[in-house]
């Protein structure tokens, strides 16, 4: 790689860090625009047209606010729980390719922080270190409830990390590559018709998107913050920006479960008829070929973000229509179901494999 | 237990059946269900009163905040004659009178007047006893005000300087004055229907 598409390499990481905090940032005013009216409201519309400014006004408030310590608590663990939390948070967004790639020249520039074999991996085990954010925050509060919350969701994530994996491995069979931009690319191969993983692997994406939920820690699966029980879960001791830390780290974490579900499931930065209109563009146009490539990755990185932010709304939508599960529910349906049934779409892909219904994948590109 | 009246529904504990263990069917008409408020409101009225721009409309009969009133040529009709002391349930209303002297012709109506007139707005209770007291048609509660929060309880004495009525005919409240047509017609079918 040369120095130059390095330093491009470079600024597209900023972007897609830079991308995933204002999303971040700005899902605390849609959450709260969205409940407002799921709930016939209005919603924050002081600041600003629309109240467009909120978060802003939130994170000045959440500036301004009381940094308290709780007695007894250890300060050290206290301060490095919301790093954690947040740092795990941002780093997944680091593989997932939001667009295919640009080609100046001679320099070729993919929209994607880093591309590693093991990006899949790589995204599961970082939301798997997301937990100890939570968990340390918890334990180093000195708070019964705040204990509670932490060992709440540490069981929680460990349940469903373990459906959520099984359902991948349904997806894995089929693209036989963990590499997130790999099972992009399959999902749209040149001449044939644009099959999205989940048309596929309909159970496989059910399962996911139930264990995204939990990992995710969002209602019905909010266990480890209820109120109703707990306070305020794991950050009950918090305050100030530490507790924004949590609140915001949660809201990255449902971007990159976006982001991860619409890359694996939904094509990623695919669109139906591309290759046509890439054809069209260079044939009938007169554009070059890497202008009409240019044009179709641009297109690509749109059509990844509404994904991304379907998902989105529809975390919100679900947030603001189901009740919470009572925890022997939650522990019950990933034991018991969802595990049992990601096992039964393994072996049912399995099949499907080997008799070729399913066909070969093809490494056309 | 016996049912007295037998309306008593009997329910059975059914087990559930494959799609309500599911979940699925229940939470997609859940969702559905919230879909449709959330498009409620590009298709129907918003409930919410967005409160400093906009207020909700009074009731006609509304009584609020009182008011002295003055006469056709701006002088003050109480007489301080006490009778909306007297009437006043919860003892709201305490007033001192005094002999109109010369030259006070164009101030006070009657011969004697009030000197001061004050109203514990604690303790009125908003019934407007006061108001069908006066034979002077002199205090009344007006349907369009209210006694706004004050954080000092004796900021809520009222005295003459609040509760006189300012001399512009501009400002009168609607309530002293006559109702219009369309007014007393809506009070009159309000109170026939009730």
């Amino acid at each position: 790689m040369s120095l130059e598409s390095l330093g491009w390499q470079g600024l597209v990481i900023l972007v897609v860090f830079g991308i995933s905090l204002l999303i971040a940032t700005y899902c605390t005013y849609a959450e709260r625009v969205i409940a407002a009216f799921l709930q016939d409201r209005v919603g924050p519309d002081r600041a600003g047209p629309f109240g467009i400014v909120q978060p802003l006004a939130d994170a000045v408030k959440l500036f301004t606010k009381e940094e308290f310590f709780p007695s007894g608590a250890n300060k050290a663990l206290f301060i490095f729980g919301p790093c954690l939390a947040m740092i795990t948070a941002l780093m997944s967004s680091a593989v997932i390719p939001f667009g295919n790639f640009l080609k100046f020249g001679e320099t070729v520039v993919h929209l994607q922080g880093i591309e590693i074999n093991v990006g899949m991996l790589y995204v599961f085990g970082i939301v798997s270190l997301g937990v100890y954010g939570i968990m340390i925050g918890g334990w180093a509060s000195n708070n019964k409830f705040s204990l509670l919350g932490a060992i709440r969701a540490a069981s929680q994530n460990i349940s469903y990390e373990l459906a959520m994996g099984l359902a991948l491995i349904a997806v894995l069979m089929m693209s036989g590559s963990l590499s997130l931009r790999d099972i992009t690319l399959q999902q749209s191969v040149p001449g044939e018709w644009h099959f999205w993983n989940v048309v596929k692997q309909p159970l496989g994406f059910i399962i996911f998107i139930v264990c995204a939920f939990a990992e995710t820690n969002r209602t019905p699966f909010d266990l480890p913050e209820c109120e109703t029980e707990l306070v305020g879960g794991y950050h009950t001791e918090y305050s100030s920006m530490k507790m924004g830390l949590y609140l915001f780290a949660e809201y990255v974490n449902v971007f990159v479960a976006s982001a991860v579900m619409s890359v694996i499931y939904f094509g990623g930065f695919n669109f139906p008829f591309q290759y046509e209109l890439r054809s069209w563009l260079s044939s009938s146009q007169g554009l070059s070929i890497d202008a009409a490539q240019n044009i179709i990755a641009i297109l690509g990185v749109v059509a990844v973000f509404a994904k991304i932010f379907a998902f989105i709304f529809f975390f919100m939508w679900v947030r603001w229509t189901l009740p919470r599960f009572r925890y022997d529910q939650l522990m019950r349906l990933g034991w018991t179901i969802l595990i049992p049934l990601a096992i039964f779409n393994i072996l049912l892909t399995g099949g499907l494999i080997t008799t070729g219904i399913i066909p070969e994948i093809k490494q056309w590109w | 237990m016996e049912s007295l009246s037998n309306r008593a529904k009997k329910l059975e504990k059914k087990p559930m059946t494959l799609a309500e263990r599911a979940y699925l069917p229940a939470i997609f008409q859940g969702l559905s269900i919230t879909m449709q408020h959330f498009f409620r409101a590009a298709t129907k009225k918003q409930i919410t009163v967005r409160y400093p721009e906009e207020t909700r409309p009074f009731s006609p009969v509304f009584r609020g905040l009182h008011v002295l009133k003055r006469d056709e040529q701006g002088r003050e009709r109480c007489t301080a004659c006490g009778l909306c002391a007297v009437a006043c349930p919860a003892e709201a209303i305490t007033m001192v009178a005094g002999e109109r002297k010369k030259g006070e012709q164009n101030l006070y109506r009657e011969e004697k007047y009030a000197v001061s007139y004050e109203i514990n707005m604690l303790r009125c209770i908003f019934c407007g006893l006061c108001e069908e007291a006066c034979p002077k048609a002199a205090v009344y509660l007006q349907a369009d005000k209210m006694a706004p929060p004050r954080y000092e309880r004796d900021e809520f004495i009222y005295g003459k300087d609040r509760l006189v009525e300012p001399v512009s005919p501009d400002n009168r409240s609607k309530r002293g004055i006559q109702l219009t047509p369309e007014q007393a017609d809506k009070l009159r079918t309000q109170m026939q229907s009730a």
